[in-house]
């Protein structure tokens, strides 16, 4: 069992990496009622085209697969794992993301029960015919209701028209036609090839003991066999650099219009950065240029072009990145000419220097108050760690980034060919 | 865990909850009047106008400015209901400076900037900005048109619009676009004189800190706020519905979401409350309840089908997202579920879980900054100091009996369905 405590923000953390290769990660927290555990898979919704475990040629499944499988995992011989964990007064949830799907519990009692009743779901799948038909029914009620969802709609409309290939541009749960053909031989497909121990990391927070949760899990995987695996081969198809589609709007029912403009990261290319710090760098640059403090921030909402839904993020992943700046606006064109004007200035001329350390330190607060949640540090913890970074290197890395870093990124990322519009405008009645 | 600890600072009511878990401090200022049609618009623009500039910060940026030197606080105004009570909420959260290097403490600072928000605010030539009320108008208004877009919130204040039409509950607490429009400088002044005359405020914290720590930045920079007084909203009589309404409303959307409304003669304040917990958890709070397993796993009607227990109006709330064509069944099985817990139709399991459930949720709560300081305002609010033991404590001793008494007084009175353009339902 490795150990290491992080001074600045007081935390220890405890690993061990399990003989079938599974990590598990325990964070202490003595002093709080609840246990927050969460068992994660490094597999999402971009995992579409795979060479199956033990097979030669790839193979192309169903949009929404992995959701689908998500949603069916509870289920085994016996009944529902929602409902073993509801015994105990234990709150169970899953979720599915581009890149993850994670399965948790948040619990303040008999933590070692749950823990187990996690793993053993997960380690469980049972699937018939009947009950991949009936899960169709509820999946497609999940699907609907996103569809009238106009955010949704917005961002999975952005990711489309930046990524022409990549399977990023896919919606999470596919369409109420693509599960259609999802069956269960196909969901034992996926389930053999990702969610080997080798391919999965367990995150535990709480009023725990490191040495006797990490002895438990042991125990657990040591009365289980998985077959040995090599790596698993994943293709993601053959992504342009331009964007696939520069404007696309949406006409649906709402009030106000919205919209969003987005740059993608060059696919398949190498970062002048490390992964973390270059995340870091383009945070910190939207937040000086577009933050609710920017001279920009300011004009915008005095014109009335934005409020409070505006925001300006940026995620990256193993295999793809991108920045999506908008929010609800009376005037899409507006506000994306100005929005694209400030990063034209931008580029124009020197960063300011303490226009970045105000950014730094609002990020490093921001950082904090993120730290009051345990839900928090394991998904995001999980996160980094299948990304080959660390949650807790996080304050360090925001400290050491430099202004040459962020003109790096500045340069780099805002490119024009690689970006897109969406917009949700009002249905004509 | 400690409970909340209540003195006075001057006029100022504290409510002090020190917990060493948090890497952050939350500072939470409720001013409470009633909720009434003529004030609810004025009210809410005013708490947007208030966050918007100080006599010390007098812009938006230059507030922003002064968070971002302690390590990006967060400061917002919210403004929402809690029964019939119009409720402007000031929220804080600053990062504790043990874990900042070389910073001085942080959160005397912040308080003082917080209650200057309610004393010192920007005034031009005796009244507020026109600029900033101009801006904070707009976007209100842009907000208030926006619910409209997220169609379970919209169902739900429609649901409550048509069900207590006669009632202040049946306001939105932002008021319209017309009124937001209508406001003109000297009404607001006059909201915020009155605000500052004869609302109930309410200052609870959190955090690693210590009392004294608060107590002596409070000393000077509360002394000018009045006394705040204890205000009693009158609850409205919960109407007792002759027979059930229906309303329809179509939209071009893809799912419909159908909202139920039911009475029951108990609140917070009611020694019943648990009891009523209880109920709603058997009926539709969790994955184990009544509706999630009979709507979603029996019938695979919808993804989500949900109670609420709405604990300041006696209110409950069931809801699902469902395909429009299935409108008939889906009331005919939430209906069921609810005559079911009236017959007595339930299983020790059934109860010995949500019980379970109750407590844990209890209990994670008390982890939350904001979990523990809404459980220390539902108590000033209830005028009942439930501890966490108590609450605890209250659960358990619920049984069968209890559950059923409650749910025979549970009445139906209003079904709303938000569906599609096409005559399916």
């Amino acid at each position: 069992m490795e150990k290491k405590y992080y001074e600045q923000i007081d935390e220890t953390i405890y690993l061990e990496t399990l003989a079938n290769g599974l990590k598990v990660y325990v964070l202490p927290k003595p002093g709080n009622n609840k246990t927050f555990s969460v068992f994660t898979t490094d597999y999402g919704s971009i995992d579409q085209i795979f060479t199956p475990l033990h097979q030669e040629k790839p193979l192309h499944v169903p949009d929404g697969i992995a959701h689908f499988l998500e949603h069916k995992l509870f289920e085994d011989e016996e009944g529902d794992a929602f409902h073993t964990f509801s015994q105990r007064g234990a709150q169970t949830n899953a979720f599915t993301s581009f890149t993850r799907t994670a399965y948790l519990f948040s619990s303040t009692t008999q933590l070692n029960q749950n823990l187990e009743t996690l793993v053993d779901f997960v380690q469980h799948p049972y699937f018939t015919e009947e009950s991949v038909e009936k899960e169709k029914g509820i999946i497609g009620q999940e699907i609907n209701m996103y569809n009238d969802d106009a955010d949704w709609r917005l961002f999975f409309g952005l990711i489309s028209s930046l990524y022409k290939e990549h399977p990023v541009r896919i919606d999470i749960a596919g369409t109420v036609q693509s599960i259609d053909q999802i069956t269960k031989d196909l969901l034992y497909t996926c389930y053999q090839t990702f969610y080997h121990p080798s391919n999965m990391v367990l995150f535990v927070v709480g009023p725990v003991e490191p040495e006797e949760t990490i002895q438990l899990v042991k125990d657990n995987q040591d009365q289980k066999d998985f077959p040995k695996v090599d790596e698993i081969k994943r293709f993601y198809g053959n992504e342009p650099t331009e964007s696939g589609e520069r404007h696309k709007t949406i006409e649906m029912n709402v009030q106000t219009p919205k919209c969003l403009l987005g740059f993608k990261e060059p696919p398949n290319d190498h970062y002048p950065l490390d992964g973390l710090t270059y995340e870091l760098a383009v945070q910190l640059l939207l937040d000086v240029m577009f933050g609710s403090g920017s001279s920009t921030y300011e004009q915008l909402y005095k014109e009335g072009l934005i409020d409070n839904s505006f925001s300006a993020d940026f995620t990256m992943e193993r295999s793809f990145g991108f920045s999506a700046l908008g929010g609800d606006t009376k005037d899409p064109e507006r506000l994306v000419s100005q929005l694209e004007e400030t990063i034209h200035t931008y580029k124009q001329k020197p960063l300011n220097e303490e226009e970045i350390n105000i950014a730094k330190k609002r990020k490093i607060g921001t950082f904090m108050k993120q730290l009051n949640s345990p839900e928090f540090i394991a998904t995001q913890f999980t996160r980094y760690e299948m990304n080959g970074d660390s949650l807790f290197e996080v304050i360090p890395t925001i400290e050491k980034v430099t202004l040459s870093d962020l003109e790096t990124v500045l340069q780099r990322h805002f490119q024009p060919e690689r970006s897109a519009v969406t917009k949700v405008i009002p249905k004509e009645s | 865990m400690a409970e909340a600890e209540q003195f006075n600072v001057g006029g100022l009511r504290v409510h002090w909850q020190p917990n060493q878990k948090f890497k952050t401090t939350t500072i939470v200022l409720h001013i409470k009047a009633p909720l009434e049609a003529k004030t609810a618009a004025p009210r809410t623009l005013l708490a947007h106008v208030l966050q918007s500039g100080t006599a010390s910060f007098p812009s938006r940026r230059k507030i922003r400015h002064f968070l971002d030197d302690l390590y990006g606080a967060s400061f917002y105004a919210d403004v929402g209901k809690k029964g019939e009570n119009h409720v402007i909420s000031f929220v804080m959260e600053v990062a504790s400076e043990k874990y900042l290097r070389n910073e001085s403490p942080l959160v005397p600072k912040a308080l003082e900037f917080l209650l200057s928000v309610i004393q010192k605010p920007y005034f031009v030539e005796g009244g507020f900005s026109e600029a900033i009320v101009k801006e904070e108008k707009q976007a209100l208004s842009q907000r208030i048109r926006n619910i409209a877009d997220e169609k379970t919130r919209y169902a739900n204040i429609r649901l409550l619009e048509e069900m207590c039409a006669d009632e202040p509950f049946g306001l939105h607490p932002f008021g319209s676009v017309e009124e937001v429009e209508a406001i003109d400088p000297s009404v607001l002044y006059e909201t915020y004189e009155h605000m500052r005359a004869y609302d109930q405020f309410d200052l609870l914290v959190t955090g690693p800190g210590s009392k004294e720590e608060i107590e002596g930045v409070l000393q000077s920079a509360a002394k000018e706020l009045k006394d705040s007084e204890i205000i009693k909203a009158e609850p409205t009589e919960n109407k007792i519905p002759s027979q059930v309404n229906e309303v329809v409303e179509r939209q071009p959307i893809q799912q419909a979401k159908l909202h139920l409304g039911f009475r029951l003669p108990y609140t917070v304040d009611a020694d019943e409350y648990t009891s009523v917990l209880v109920t709603n958890g058997i009926l539709g709070a969790y994955p184990h309840s009544k509706l999630f397993v009979n709507v979603r796993e029996k019938e695979s009607l919808a993804y989500y089908a949900a109670s609420r227990f709405e604990p300041y109006k006696g209110i409950l709330f069931a809801m699902a997202g469902i395909a429009p064509e299935q409108y008939d069944k889906a009331v005919t099985i939430i209906k069921e579920q609810v005559e079911a817990l009236k017959r007595g139709d339930i299983s020790d399991e059934e109860l010995s879980t949500t019980k379970q459930m109750l407590k844990n949720q209890i209990l994670e709560q008390m982890d939350s900054a904001r979990g523990a300081i809404e459980m220390s305002y539902q108590n000033v609010l209830s005028d009942k100091k439930r501890t966490s033991e108590d609450r605890l404590r209250e659960v358990e001793a619920v049984d069968k009996e209890m559950v059923i008494s409650i749910a025979k007084t549970i009445q139906l009175d209003t079904i709303y369905l938000l569906t599609t353009e096409e005559e399916t339902a």
